[in-house]
This record gives C-alpha cells, structure tokens and sequence, in this order.
C-alpha cells in the first residue's frame, strides 16, 4: 500500500501497523464489513415484505390462503435457525438446480443420486462452473439473504398481524361509517395506524437481524468472522511479511464493538422513528406528545 | 446391468465433453494449512498445492479457480457439485476413498508428529489436541488419549499454548514452522507416527475421466522431477521426495 511497505521488518511500530492493516487480506476484511452491511440493507425490507405478505395473508378471509400463511409464520417460528439455514440453503440450491436440470438436459439417463454425489448436468449447475468466481459469491450471497428474508420475515408477519389487531376498533367502524370499502378501510385506516403497534416488535427484530449476520460464516460466506479468525491466527515468517502471535482476542474485540457501535446507533434511529410515528396516535404516547406540545 | 453398462459409457463420454480444453474447472482447498495451502497477504491461495494444482492445470489444458472451503465440509461440498477437485493436505484414507476418489499420492506418506509446551508429556494418556475429520483426530481416539477436536488446526496449536491440550498431533510440515518460531514454547514429544497412504487430489467418483488425467500428469511430474523441485522449494532440502 505504501512505498515504505517493501520490507516490514525495519519499520517501526506504528509504520508496521499501517501496513500491516493494508494487506490485501485486511482489505478482505474490511469488504466483509460491506458485505454484512449490503445483507442487512437488502435483507431488512425484502424480510419486511414477506412479513407483509405473510400477516396479510394469515388475516384473509380465504380460508386456504390463511392456512398457509399460519402455516408459513409457525414453521418458520419453531425451527432452530442454524438448522433452517443448514438444511434450507442445500435444498433451495438443490431445488434450483433440479429444476433447470429437468429443462434443459431432457435427454439425460442418469440418476441425479448417485450415492452421495448430486448430479446434475454441466447446463444446470448454479451457477456454471464457469462462472467467475464473484457469480459464485453473488449466487450464495442471493440464496443467503433469501434465507434471512423468510426466516425474519415469518417473525415480522407475527408481529405485524399482531400490530393490525392491535388497531382500535373504533378506527376501523369509523371508517365503515364513513362509507369506506374493506379495501379502503385496510389501507387508509389500518396499516397507517399499525406502525406505531408493530415497530417496538419490529425493531426487536432489527437487532435480533444485526446479531444473525455472523450465521453468513456457516453458508460458506466470508464474512466478518471469516476474517477475523483467519486474520488473527498464528502467523509464521515463512509465509508472510507479518508475522505475528495468536491475536484472534484483539479481531474478536473489535467486531465486539463493531456489533455494539451498530446497534446503538439503531437504537438511536429507531427511537426517533418511534417519536415520529406516535405523533397524532390514540395511544397513551401519542397523547403525551399532545400535551407536551399544548 | 447393460444399461448400466451403457451408463456409464453415456457418462464418461458426457464427462469427457465437460473437461474439454480450456474448461475451468475449481479447485477446493481450506487455505488454513500451510505449507500446504495459506491465504498470502495479498489474500490469495498460495502454498505448495497451489504452485502443483496450477501447473497440474497448466499442463492438462485446463483453467483452474481456487475456492476456499472450509475443512469440516470440504467434501460434502465436493459431492455436492460446488467445485471439481479437493486440494487441502488430504490424506488417502479408505473411509474417504468410500466417498470420493483420489489420484495417485502428490505428497508421499509422511509422519505425523506431537507437539506439547513442554517435554515429557505423555501423549498416550494426556489430552490430546487434533482438527476434526483428519487422520490424526482417528489416530489420537485409537491411541488411548483424551481427543479435543478443533475445527481449524490454528486453534489446535492454540489449545496446546493454553494449556487445554497437553499436546497436538499434525502432520509434521504444518508443525516445523511453528515449533521453529515458538521461541522454545512448543517443542517436538513422544515418537512420529506413520499415517495415510499420502496426500492425493480429491474427486467425485463420478469424475473419472478428470481423475485419470490429472494422475497421468502426477505421473509424468514424478518422472520428469519438477514435482521434487517442488517439494524441496516448500518442505526444505530434506522432504521425502519420488
């Protein structure tokens, strides 16, 4: 990185360290960061969405439909998370490469099964082997944050089912008196009023959403944690510039307070959030903001 | 049985047409075991597999990408089609070969050693420190010690420095730096145990036609000496070489 950086042995301490910390391993490190930070922020709403989707869903007057959406929230709620995404990443990657196989090697005799081995022909593999190696890395990344999206997204539609029940019914036959449709009524009335019911939920989530990023490391991504162990390992002379002793301790600490640092500035976020929504709500907090003001 | 037969004719000629020249094929490797496989500082795979595993492709007319997998599923994941060949200090065991192939040796069959912080310790009743999955993790649980199994063989070593394991078995390559640099913390105990038939390329079963050209190449490095220049160039003038 800097023209000083030829031969770390001379150098000072403070010199070593900024080279030391420029390494093209340290800048792995550090797009790791940008990694976990690019998961949360596609994750977050795509993971709200579902949860939309599953509360509208769970509260449908269409029977089939609202047993799946129970269905949906209550499987997904009860399985450990490790084993979802242990066994939910293989199979959704399986399924995807099944289906393509089906498509586009019609002509193929061979079992997919062969003892242990997966097979599928060369066409259906995802992504080809081919592929660069960051099609490899995007591809995972993909099936990781579909996996965040409905595991976290089965925990929102809990809750915002629980926010839109938690809406006065006064609101609701106001709105009827009013001449509303249903459709209407859920839209104008009912989800804008939720909010305030839902985010203390929702943002429980937010923060059990942060402290999950590290589960990226089990799917195989390298992520924050990667890095850190790697980083920190025992390093000999022999095989790099840096040698150095066991400092997995100091990488670990500084994620500590990476994590820490994010999520009170979160909270922080969140807290104003909450201010903004209960203003003008028939809630006890909405109503201590009128007087407040008054 | 004919169909079968026929099978595997149908898969050979279909693998055959996979690898054709210039084809990418991706190499597994852990890259937490050097000499054998590191990350360097500029981040990539570097070691003695890669400079073989690159020049094996070289010579097979092949485009090699590196992945980086780590140990515990390095094989689940060979089988499951995420890249083609396992390059990670893997020994050729029979309980592996049931799973997957391997080529001839690349690394001939070696000692395992014991390192302990201190001498004297007794590595047939102690604790003893090996990565999960390895060869020496089934040799420790046969020799009568305590086993503590890590996921990575750094946190192996580090298990000896404080004091959770009286000793680490590992092959004696991955060992020598680190005893070399311990400043007399680590040092060498008990007798070297012989284990493994070797280290060897893994592949799918269903691979065969890759298998046996990357083993005709390993032939031809044998006979030609460049795969001794190799080891000697990353385990030192006195390695065991062909």
């Amino acid at each position: 990185m800097f023209s000083y950086c030829s031969d770390p042995d001379t150098l000072g301490t403070f010199r070593w360290f900024s080279c030391y910390l420029t390494t093209g391993v340290h800048m792995s490190f550090y797009v790791a960061f940008l990694k976990v930070l690019l998961l949360l922020a596609i994750t977050a709403p795509v993971a709200l969405g579902f949860g939309f989707l599953g509360a509208m869903a769970a509260r449908a007057r269409f029977a089939p439909l609202r047993w799946f959406g129970k269905t949906y929230i209550a499987i997904v709620r009860g399985v450990p998370d490790i084993a979802f995404f242990l066994f939910f990443v293989i199979a959704l990657d399986q399924a995807f490469e099944y289906m393509r196989h089906k498509v586009l090697c019609p002509d193929w005799d061979q079992p997919i099964r062969q003892g242990s081995d997966f097979v599928v022909c060369t066409a259906a593999k995802l992504p080809l082997s081919t592929a660069p190696q960051w099609m490899h890395e995007t591809y995972g990344f993909l099936l990781a944050v579909v996996t965040f999206a409905i595991v976290f997204g089965a925990f929102a539609a809990n809750v915002l089912f629980g926010g839109m029940r938690a809406v006065p019914r006064a609101q609701l036959e106001t709105a009827e008196a009013y001449g509303m449709s249903q459709r209407q009524t859920f839209w104008r009335i009912l989800v804008p009023q939720m909010w305030v019911y839902a985010l203390p939920g929702l943002s429980n989530l937010w923060m059990v959403l942060i402290k999950a990023t590290p589960l990226l490391f089990l799917l195989g991504i390298e992520d924050i944690v990667y890095w850190a162990r790697e980083l920190g390992g025992t390093k000999t002379s022999r095989f790099t510039d840096y040698p150095h002793g066991d400092w997995r301790m100091w990488y670990f600490l500084f994620l500590l307070i990476f994590y820490l640092a994010f999520t009170r500035v979160s909270e922080i976020v969140l807290e104003r959030l909450m201010q903004k929504l209960t203003h003008g709500q028939a809630t006890s907090g909405g109503e201590a903001q009128r007087r407040a003001a008054a | 049985m004919k169909s079968l037969i026929m099978g595997t004719a149908a898969l050979a000629l279909a693998a055959g047409m996979a690898f054709a020249q210039g084809q990418t094929i991706r190499m597994g490797t852990e890259g937490a075991y050097p000499p054998y496989n590191f990350i360097n500082d500029a981040g990539e795979v570097d070691g003695f597999e890669r400079e073989l595993g690159d020049e094996l492709c070289k010579r097979a007319e092949l485009t090699c990408e590196w992945v980086k997998n780590d140990w515990d599923s390095i094989i689940p994941n060979l089988v499951s089609g995420n890249y083609d060949t396992i390059m990670a200090g893997m020994s050729i065991t029979d309980e592996r070969d049931q799973v997957i192939d391997f080529t001839q040796n690349y690394f001939p069959p070696t000692a395992s050693a014991y390192v302990a912080a201190s001498d004297g310790v007794d590595v047939l009743n102690g604790v003893v420190a090996a990565q999960t999955a390895t060869i020496q993790a089934g040799h420790v649980a046969e020799s009568g010690a305590t086993l503590v199994e890590f996921a990575t063989p750094e946190e192996t070593i580090a298990a000896v420095r404080n004091g959770e394991a009286d000793a680490v078995l590992a092959d004696y390559d991955f060992l020598v730096p680190l005893v070399e640099e311990s400043s007399g913390e680590l040092m060498f105990v008990g007798e070297p145990v012989p284990l493994g038939g070797g280290i060897g390329m893994g592949l799918r079963e269903s691979d065969g036609e890759l298998r046996d050209r990357f083993d005709a190449i390993i032939t031809e490095m044998k006979a030609d000496g460049s795969l001794n220049t190799m080891l000697k160039k990353w385990f030192g003038e006195d390695t065991t070489t062909y």
